[in-house]
């Protein structure tokens, strides 16, 4: 079905361009087109609508059907500051209306209250840029709440001793379990532990005239053609498009915020897909593009006036890079789960998410039963690592493994590392001849040691719940991130952050930020959430400061 | 409930017409029926070969019956890998081809010379096929950490390669051109349907529900 869509000229100087289509660009788009603004929406890639979306991985994966494309787009990467960045596929965003909502797992977690004020509480840590947030859990409540209702989650309120208060109960209960969600729990009972159903943006029960999720069980990866995953595609965007103030306009490639002699932005440039350049003009720009485009764009924007890059007085755009540390054990059970059916993860437990400092490790993190495997992908990597490679061992591995596996992903926190970031490639260029995204990334060693723990504990779960084999692939540097986090950071202080609370720039005041970079710390994983539930306060922020004319003037 | 066995492309062309997802909902086992009936009448279980000549889809279909051999159930020969192989060498994996012909070529000389009475791989016994298969698989190995010994090609390029394109072309969704009727799936015991119902398998058939412990919503 089509839907209404206005129209603005590039001349036209709506209320706002926001860079940035996906969980936080989505929301921002509905609430400041629904609070009465002109929005205009520039996204990188395509429009695709749910009656394009496969489970051909051919298109999703070899031919990046939803994320951004490494040949046009390329991406260096190196383990610290001294080395040459090489050619790698290093980081996977989404780049397609709707952006990494539309391909991502969908597990919703909620930070928690520590998670603002961690720093406070645990002082510094050597090797980390550790620091506390300028709000706090409370401050973003009914943030969270709002997305809940507003998206849709599923899940059971107060099913977990350690969630933090809340002050509604979900939409809609939780998603089925699934055989590795039982086997989980009851495991996690028999240790002790406080497994719960997994709050989910997957939607349990038709809601908004989207139907219920089917369990085909491709969500990690793919969209979702009946609309059944919370994307912002099928959530927020239509809602910003019906108010007939929103224009999304795809394949724009932004790569350049334009500033006046007074250092105001003015709007956006971005080439279209035929490689014209445009200048959109806006009162005000919003950065939405994730945390590895948003620093990217401000240093591309550099100019005599902002010579570090726009928005960079403190030298902290791109700084504090975050990916979330993960960890994997895996388990072979005597019966058939069939874990490919229904959405990857049914129970999750939070156990881990404060550890003791006792254990002289710093953070935390939740682990979940799961089994996020295509076909495909388990063939090539989910099976124990003493299987033969191919043939009839290898054919019969796979018939008994694939419906009788499952894994238990940990996921946990990561320090904020200075030299941890996002670059411009000094050599490297894109298809535009513009320099190319570097990731420089090493993890902190806390982050390691504490994923080994983590790990340890799954398999102790996996044990405890009879797995017939079981291993865990040993935990490693990270090269690879999809959580981009913490590059343009929230604070109070110029020196030491990008952002204020309101999600301002210090250096330009009709600038805004809001995706994962705006986050200060990590939480445990899951960010996407967190990531939605600013970008609503965030609107709110932006449309007080726009109604008392503190933005134009 | 696995009653529903559609083609994916069919149904989503039928639900690009939809006027809403709660119509879907509504009429989804009637369009999903519609669905695999076009499937089945459209489908064809010989595309021709755009890249490969016969000789080489030959020797290539050989290889791939040897990472996945058929038995009680089907392997890389029934589900059309070969034919997956090929379009994919001509589009998305085009690259990979320069792998293709020198390996080809290399699996021909390491027949020569271990079986030099043999014409071709796709020739020889099934016996000699795995030995010279197990050659090719573990030079690859080898290679990985010292100088290669068989014939220049014999590489981890072409093994590696071809283990990962089989792979796909034999558990690739059918619409992305292999895993022809699903019997890929099917001998890895994955359900073809494209939607399911709880209970899913063994251990969720009798769960209670959701209880909690005493004392779990104490705060910690």
């Amino acid at each position: 079905m089509s839907r209404p869509m206005v129209t603005y000229k590039t001349s036209d100087e709506v209320d706002f361009v926001i860079i940035g289509s996906g969980a936080a660009g989505g929301v921002l788009a509905k609430e400041l087109s629904t609070n009465g603004f002109r929005v205009v929406v520039l996204e990188q890639g395509e429009y695709l609508r749910e009656k394009d979306f496969t489970h051909d991985e051919t298109k999703v994966f070899v031919q990046s059907l939803l994320t951004n494309k490494v040949n046009t787009h390329p991406i260096t990467f190196r383990k610290t500051p001294d080395e040459t960045a090489r050619k790698q596929q290093a980081v996977l965003y989404g780049s397609c209306v709707g952006g990494s909502s539309v391909h991502f797992t969908a597990n919703f977690w909620r930070f928690h209250e520590i998670d603002f004020k961690e720093h406070s509480k645990v002082g510094d840590i050597p090797g980390a840029n550790f620091a506390d947030w300028p709000i706090s859990y409370a401050d973003l409540e009914p943030y969270y709440t709002k997305v809940e209702w507003e998206i849709g989650v599923s899940g059971l309120a107060g099913s977990s001793p350690f969630d933090p208060p809340r002050s509604k109960p979900y939409p809609m209960p939780p998603l089925p379990v699934k055989g590795n969600g039982v086997v989980f729990e009851r495991a996690c009972r028999k240790l002790g532990y406080h497994p719960y159903p997994a709050p989910m943006a997957i939607l349990s029960q038709p809601r908004a005239g989207r139907a219920a999720c089917m369990n085909c069980g491709f969500c990690l990866g793919f969209g979702c053609e009946v609309a059944a995953k919370s994307t912002s595609l099928s959530s927020v965007i239509p809602m910003a498009e019906k108010t007939g103030r929103c224009e999304i306009r795809p394949n724009c490639y932004v790569h350049r915020i334009e500033t006046d002699k007074n250092g105001r932005a003015i709007g956006a440039v971005y080439f279209d897909a035929q490689r014209n350049s445009h200048l959109q003009k806006a009162k005000a720009v919003i950065l939405a593009a994730n945390g590895a485009e948003t620093p990217r764009l401000l240093l591309l924007s550099a100019n005599n006036q902002f010579p570090a890059g726009l928005a960079n007085s403190s030298g902290y755009v791109g700084k504090n890079l975050m990916p979330n540390s993960s960890a994997l054990a895996y388990g072979i059970f005597d019966e058939q789960l069939n874990d490919y059916k229904g959405p990857a993860v049914s129970r999750i437990m939070h156990d881990f998410y404060e550890l003791d400092p006792k254990l002289g490790l710093y953070g935390g993190g939740g682990l979940d039963a799961r089994f996020d495997f295509t076909p495909i992908s388990f063939a090539l990597s989910g099976m124990p690592p003493d299987t033969p490679k191919w043939g009839a061992g290898f054919k019969q591995a796979l018939a008994h493994n694939f419906t009788r596996t499952f894994q238990i992903f940990c996921h946990g926190t990561s320090l904020p590392v200075e030299s941890n970031s996002f670059s411009l490639d000094p050599d490297v260029k894109d298809a535009w001849g513009l320099p190319a995204l570097r990731m420089t990334f090493r993890d902190h060693p806390n982050d390691l040691k504490m994923m080994e723990w983590m790990q340890a504990r799954a398999l102790e779960i996996l044990d405890a719940a009879g797995a017939k084999t079981k291993w865990g692939p040993p935990v490693q540097e990270q090269q690879f991130a999809v959580h981009l986090l913490g590059t343009c950071r929230m604070g109070s202080d110029p020196k030491t952050s990008v952002i204020n609370a309101d999600h301002r720039t210090h250096d330009v005041k009709n600038l805004f930020l809001c995706d994962g970079s705006s986050l200060v710390t990590s939480g445990r994983g899951q960010p996407t959430m967190t990531i939605q539930a600013l970008a609503y306060r965030a609107a709110d922020r932006i449309t007080a400061l726009a109604k008392r004319g503190e933005i134009s003037a | 409930m696995n009653s529903f066995h559609p083609a994916r492309r069919d149904f989503l062309q039928l639900l690009g017409g939809a006027a809403s997802a709660a119509w879907l909902t509504a009429n989804w086992p009637a369009l999903v029926s519609a669905a695999e009936h076009a499937h089945q009448a459209a489908k064809s279980d010989h595309p021709a070969l755009e890249v490969f000549t016969a000789d080489q889809a030959r020797e290539i279909e050989a290889l791939t019956a040897c990472i996945i051999p058929s038995g009680e159930t089907a392997g890389a020969r029934e589900a059309g890998v070969v034919y997956f192989i090929d379009r994919a060498l001509k589009t998305f994996f085009s690259e990979a081809l320069p792998v293709y012909q020198r390996g080809l070529e290399a699996t021909q000389k390491t027949t020569n010379e271990l079986f030099p009475g043999v014409a071709s791989f796709s020739a020889a016994t099934e016996e000699h096929k795995l030995k010279i298969f197990t050659h090719i698989a573990d030079e690859s190995e080898r290679q990985k950490d010292g100088p290669r010994r068989l014939a220049p090609g014999a590489s981890e390029d072409f093994f590696q390669t071809l283990r990962v394109h089989t792979i796909f072309g034999f558990l690739v969704d059918p619409e992305g051109g292999g895993n022809r009727d699903f019997v890929g799936w099917k001998a890895i015991g994955r359900d073809p349907s494209h939607s399911f119902s709880s209970p899913f398998g063994f251990y969720d058939k009798n769960y209670p529900g959701w209880q909690p412990v005493s004392g779990e919503t104490e705060k910690k």
